[in-house]
């Protein structure tokens, strides 16, 4: 039974979880998580997470799949059986089917496919805990999976949705949010070369609400994308940090 | 004319390195007068050229490249060969007998079968095509005994060393034996196991400490700590 | 693996650097306006057996859409709502690169769309279709065939849907033993309160077109589907293909997709 519509924005303007309007959740990335992927990442926002993995490129089989001057970009969302409150099924569904392609085209302007012909990339998703935002959540640690498997990008991919919830326009919704709030606007970019690789919207919004989410939604990305940099860097970071500070051998 | 990050400062995907007449070098592409970074790794530039030592990366093959990989299918005239590489390589049989040769898949694996290692050149390679192999050369051929250990391609200069001082070192300081897969696959044979431990953890060392100075300095310093323990 | 992927033709590099020379030069193939829809033309009512359907020509691009309507049980966390379930074939004989087998990702994303259009803007009161709370309601199944494709399957599809559900029949019920069962002697028309328009824009080599062919979807970077319905308002945006668009495009095609959704709005109900 659909639940009546929780008040999502009390009177001082403080969503369910105490954020302001243009608050981003607690965002929590790790690179490098998986032993056998070429490439991996882990991201929580808040209590959505998710985690990719990268492989390739590699050679396509069979091989008419292949294309003769370019790579193929081969993308799969996933959720786990138990990552939402009612069991999902492990078949693909539609939503997952929709998702994985709109994610692979998120990611896909950012990498040199032409680079490396008759091979396949694989991008691997699975959705550990979903509470909103998962396609976003999903591209910045796709994203952040091909850094670390050494395939060359021409910037990393940040995402992260806008919407209208109670009147007011929010960034970077719940679950709850976007089950009950007026709209929910995903939006991918290449914030370092100001590209847009994923933008949807489901709900209603007038123009200039719409044109307002993506301010918001951008403005987001580029906060994100500030963490996926650190995120990259950290590793390397923290070696240097712990043998400048003698607290490794030799 | 401007660079926005300092020589040997950690790059990743999507810096704006600099503007201006630069010519873009190893992971970096250019557009318009922009260069970007390609990759996560250290910033160089040399006369004019700004790149991007990889600090994550995958092997991509070049003539000439002595590369260590392992056979994974058998065909009529030729073997696969996985080099660590996006694509499989070839070995033609004719390139391993160093003479015409008659199908007869039988005789093949009786040369090199599925799971053998080898360590080849790369005759040929381009884009468009699968690296093709050779070993009819002195110093290349089938590994029968040793163990492999694979660190990032782009690391195999650090591990090499300014004119081999680093693979200098570890051969002198664990006496045991190496050759280094242009690839990122090294192949190690030690006299004792404890050794060949030693040694492996150095690669290891090597591959995570690369980025910050004074590397070998510490490796040796490793070595030699452990040796003493181990005396002592 | 990832079965749901489809090919794509490959386009040649000179027609594909005419498409572009054209188009910066404000043409296109066909003669068209970068802002011109092809000619469109619509019939209603065209499949005796479906309760409502119409066919939408735009240029050689050809979609039937049918409509039928059962009886079914609610979701059950929606018990007082009819279903609304949108379904799209890309059959065989409409494109060399259409298979047969289950929808591929090009189909879903197809009907998600055109379902996200007429769902996000209530243009079917799916409450009106409920008969018996919790136990009986109406389900609406809105089939999408894709006939012939000539590029953007995704404005005619929704331009077809439009249509059909202008035209189409909601069968009384009699109730007899508990039973609900269709009575198709009376007859009203479905109710629609909306009447949500797609406009879709391509990215070609930073121009921004509208309805593209589908040369012109081979030669785009990417485009962006932007849904509005009867008041100017979006009810729906998907952008898709392997490249991307400018933040200055986005915002523009939000202005483009309002003033061409009338146009194409009166096209239907006019």
């Amino acid at each position: 039974m659909l639940a009546d519509k929780p008040r999502l924005i009390d009177e001082e303007g403080r969503r369910l979880d105490g954020r302001g309007p243009a608050d981003l959740r607690p965002v929590h990335i790790e690179v490098d998580v998986l032993a056998n992927a070429d490439g991996s990442a882990y991201v929580e926002q808040g209590n959505t997470k998710v985690l990719a993995a990268v492989y390739g490129p590699k050679e396509v089989h069979p091989r008419h799949l292949s294309l003769p001057d370019r790579a193929i970009l081969r993308c799969r969302y996933h959720m786990a059986p138990f990552s939402v409150e009612q069991r999902k099924s492990p078949a693909p569904s539609r939503r997952e089917i929709e998702l994985s392609k709109v994610i692979r085209e998120a990611l896909e302007p950012a990498l040199f496919l032409e680079y490396y012909p008759r091979t396949a990339i694989d991008v691997f998703v699975e959705v550990l805990q979903a509470d909103g935002g998962t396609r976003c959540a999903s591209i910045t640690a796709a994203s952040l999976a091909l850094a670390d498997a050494g395939i060359p990008m021409r910037d990393l991919v940040a995402a992260v949705a806008a919407g209208k919830v109670d009147g007011i326009l929010v960034l970077d919704l719940t679950d709850v949010e976007d089950k009950h709030g007026e709209a929910d606007v995903p939006l991918a970019m290449m914030p370092g070369l100001d590209r847009v690789t994923l933008f949807q919207m489901d709900g209603v919004l007038t123009p200039d609400e719409l044109k307002e989410c993506v301010k918001l939604a951008i403005d987001g990305c580029k906060r994100i994308y500030a963490l996926q940099k650190e995120a990259l860097r950290e590793r390397f970071v923290r070696i240097r940090k712990e043998i400048e500070a003698g607290e490794v051998e030799g | 004319m401007t660079i926005f990050f300092e020589r040997r400062e950690l790059i990743v995907p999507g810096d704006l390195l600099a503007e201006g007449d630069y010519e873009p070098g190893e992971n970096v592409y250019k557009e318009g007068d922009k260069l970007y970074a390609t990759r996560v790794g250290l910033l160089e530039l040399k006369d004019g050229k700004i790149s991007v030592i990889a600090l994550r990366s995958f092997y991509v093959p070049k003539p000439g490249d002595i590369v260590i990989g392992d056979v994974v299918d058998v065909g009529v005239s030729s073997w696969a060969v996985d080099i660590r590489a996006p694509r499989l390589a070839v070995l033609r049989a004719t390139d391993v007998i160093g003479r015409p040769f008659r199908p007869d898949k039988m005789e093949l694996t009786k040369i090199l079968s599925v799971g053998d290692t080898v360590i080849a050149k790369v005759k040929a390679y381009d884009r468009t095509r699968s690296p093709v192999l050779t070993m009819g050369e002195p110093g290349l051929g089938k590994v029968r005994q040793g163990r492999v250990v694979r660190i990032t391609p782009s690391k195999v200069p650090r591990l090499i060393g300014k004119k081999g001082s680093m693979i200098s070192m570890l051969k002198r300081e664990t006496g045991c034996k190496i050759v280094i897969g242009v690839n990122g696959v090294v192949l190690v044979r030690c006299k004792s196991p404890e050794d060949e431990e030693l040694l492996v953890e150095a690669i290891e060392k090597i591959e995570r400490e690369s980025h910050v100075e004074g590397l070998t300095d510490r490796v040796a310093k490793m070595i030699r700590r452990r040796k003493g323990l181990a005396s002592g | 693996m990832m079965k749901w992927m489809a090919k794509e033709p490959v386009i040649s590099k000179i027609k594909k650097r005419r498409i572009i020379q054209l188009i910066s030069e404000g043409k296109r193939l066909d003669g068209r306006g970068k802002l011109d829809y092809r000619e469109i033309r619509i019939e209603k009512g065209i499949i005796g057996t479906a309760e409502g359907s119409a066919m939408v020509c735009l240029g050689q691009t050809e979609v039937v859409v049918g409509v039928k309507i059962g009886l079914n049980a609610p979701y059950p966390d929606t018990p007082n709502e009819g279903i609304l379930a949108v379904n799209a074939e890309l059959v065989p004989l409409a494109s060399p690169t259409f298979e047969p087998g289950p929808p591929d990702e090009r189909a879903i994303e197809l009907a998600r769309v055109v379902d996200r259009g007429i769902r996000s803007s209530r243009a079917v009161d799916l409450k009106k279709l409920c008969i018996i709370p919790g136990r009986r309601v109406y389900i609406l199944f809105l089939d999408i065939y894709v006939l012939n494709h000539d590029g953007n399957l995704i404005d005619a599809s929704a331009l077809a849907a439009l249509a059909a559900l202008s035209n189409a029949k909601l069968y009384g019920y009699q109730i007899e033993n508990e039973r609900v069962i269709l009575d198709k002697s009376i007859w009203s028309p479905l109710p629609l309160q909306d009447h949500p328009v797609a406009v879709t824009l391509a990215n070609i080599g930073g121009e921004l077109v509208v309805d593209p062919c589908l040369e012109e979807e081979l030669a785009m970077d990417a485009r962006i589907t932007i849904t509005v319905n009867k008041d100017g308002d979006i009810c729906a945006v998907q952008k898709g293909g392997p490249g991307f668009l400018t933040v200055e495009q986005v915002l523009e095609a939000i202005n483009i997709a309002r003033e061409k959704a009338e146009e194409l709005r009166a096209k239907v109900l006019g």
